[in-house]
């Protein structure tokens, strides 16, 4: 089954994207096909590269990414709620003029028709957040 | 788009709007999913009926009025606005405490007709096995 | 096919928990994860609620989630069912779409 998967909360200060990613990490592994993780509200916080959590502690951002690199994921984050949050990418840093870029590996931004699309594209649309 | 290719989409909002950024977002959400051509339903369940309370003055708060944004969705072909009575009534509430939302029936000379549906609870969980998509706000 | 929904906060913090189970149709399947596993204790104020709701929708709750907070599965009323994350996801599949009660 091919389904979508959508991040509403940043990593760490809600369970949302823990558990979107345990859900995700089942769902490969049962062979399921994820059609795309959509990050949206502070969701999109979970793209950010700056992220330095405890070495103690769980890498969201760090597990995201080597899931998407390991599975050939499709991680969007919300250009609309990145841009208020301060997630950007090197093209968007320059169309705005900002200083740098902060976008993890494996994360893209883009727009709220992505979600929509992976609405129409997935068999399952399941919703992580607070 | 073919009919097959519609899927039905019910945004629920069950949060008053700026206490949080759920209710603008989500307000986002369905503007941007208009230009695909999906059955749109939106449903106000909750806290979520504050959203459509008419009156919001957001001067004092320092934020954006995005109330009127729902009096333009008619344009955008989303004509279902689900509101839940028992919502409504909890919060001692009643439908003339609602903006009145209205679209235009190309069909029928572009009469104006009411989006605002008002469905008990019984009805908006029938409402919810209908659906194809269920994006939560 | 039903509805999967899920509930991800304590009963005792939002009303998502009684708002769910008033929006869960017969034969629908409701999980309870994160602090909603909260609303799945033997005992709490809750349970009455829950238990009714047995007879007509099948309800699960995440173990990790469970274990997270110090619950032990003889802990969760009588009639709800344990699933891992890979549960989580075959619930998914066995109903037609997912609801999420934040």
């Amino acid at each position: 089954m091919r389904f979508g998967i959508v991040v509403n909360e940043g990593p760490y200060t809600h369970q949302a994207s823990d558990t979107a990613y345990r859900f995700a990490v089942a769902a490969l592994e049962k062979g399921h096909e994820i059609f795309r993780v959509f990050f949206y509200h502070d969701g999109v916080n979970n793209g950010t590269r700056y992220t330095v959590p405890p070495q103690d502690d769980r890498n969201l951002q760090k597990l995201w990414s080597e899931l998407a690199e390991k599975h050939g994921l499709d991680l969007v984050v919300c250009i609309a709620a990145a841009q208020r949050r301060g997630i950007l990418d090197a093209n968007e840093a320059k169309r705005q003029g900002k200083d740098g870029d902060n976008i993890a590996p494996g994360f893209r931004i883009s727009g709220l028709g992505q979600l929509i699309e992976a609405g129409i594209q997935a068999d399952r649309l399941v919703t992580f957040g607070d | 788009m073919s009919d097959e290719n519609r899927k039905k989409f019910l945004y629920i909002n069950r949060k008053a709007p700026y206490g949080t950024i759920y209710a603008l977002e989500s307000l986002e959400v369905v503007l941007i999913g208009a230009a695909f051509e999906q059955d749109v339903s939106l449903a106000f369940i909750d806290d979520g009926v504050y959203q459509l309370m008419a009156n919001q003055e957001t001067a004092g708060v320092g934020m954006k009025n995005f109330s009127k944004t729902y009096r333009a969705l008619g344009d955008y072909e989303v004509r279902k606005l689900y509101v839940e009575k028992e919502s409504l009534a909890e919060r001692g509430l009643t439908a003339e405490n609602l903006m009145p939302i209205v679209y235009e029936d190309e069909d029928e000379d572009y009469a104006e007709k009411p989006s605002l549906i008002f469905v008990d609870r019984s009805e908006m969980a029938a409402l919810i096995q209908t659906q194809d998509v269920i994006l939560s706000f | 096919m039903g509805t999967l929904h899920t509930i991800n906060k304590s009963p005792f913090e939002r009303n998502s928990f009684a708002t769910c189970l008033a929006h869960a149709s017969a034969g629908d399947v409701i999980l309870m994860i994160e602090d909603g596993v909260v609303g799945a204790r033997k005992g709490s104020s809750f349970a009455p609620a829950l238990a009714a709701k047995l007879s007509s929708c099948a309800i699960y709750a995440l173990g990790p989630d469970l274990a997270a907070r110090g619950m032990k599965p003889e802990d969760v009323l009588e009639g709800v069912k344990l699933v891992d994350y890979a549960g989580f996801v075959d619930l998914t599949t066995e109903k037609a779409r997912v609801c999420a009660w934040l």
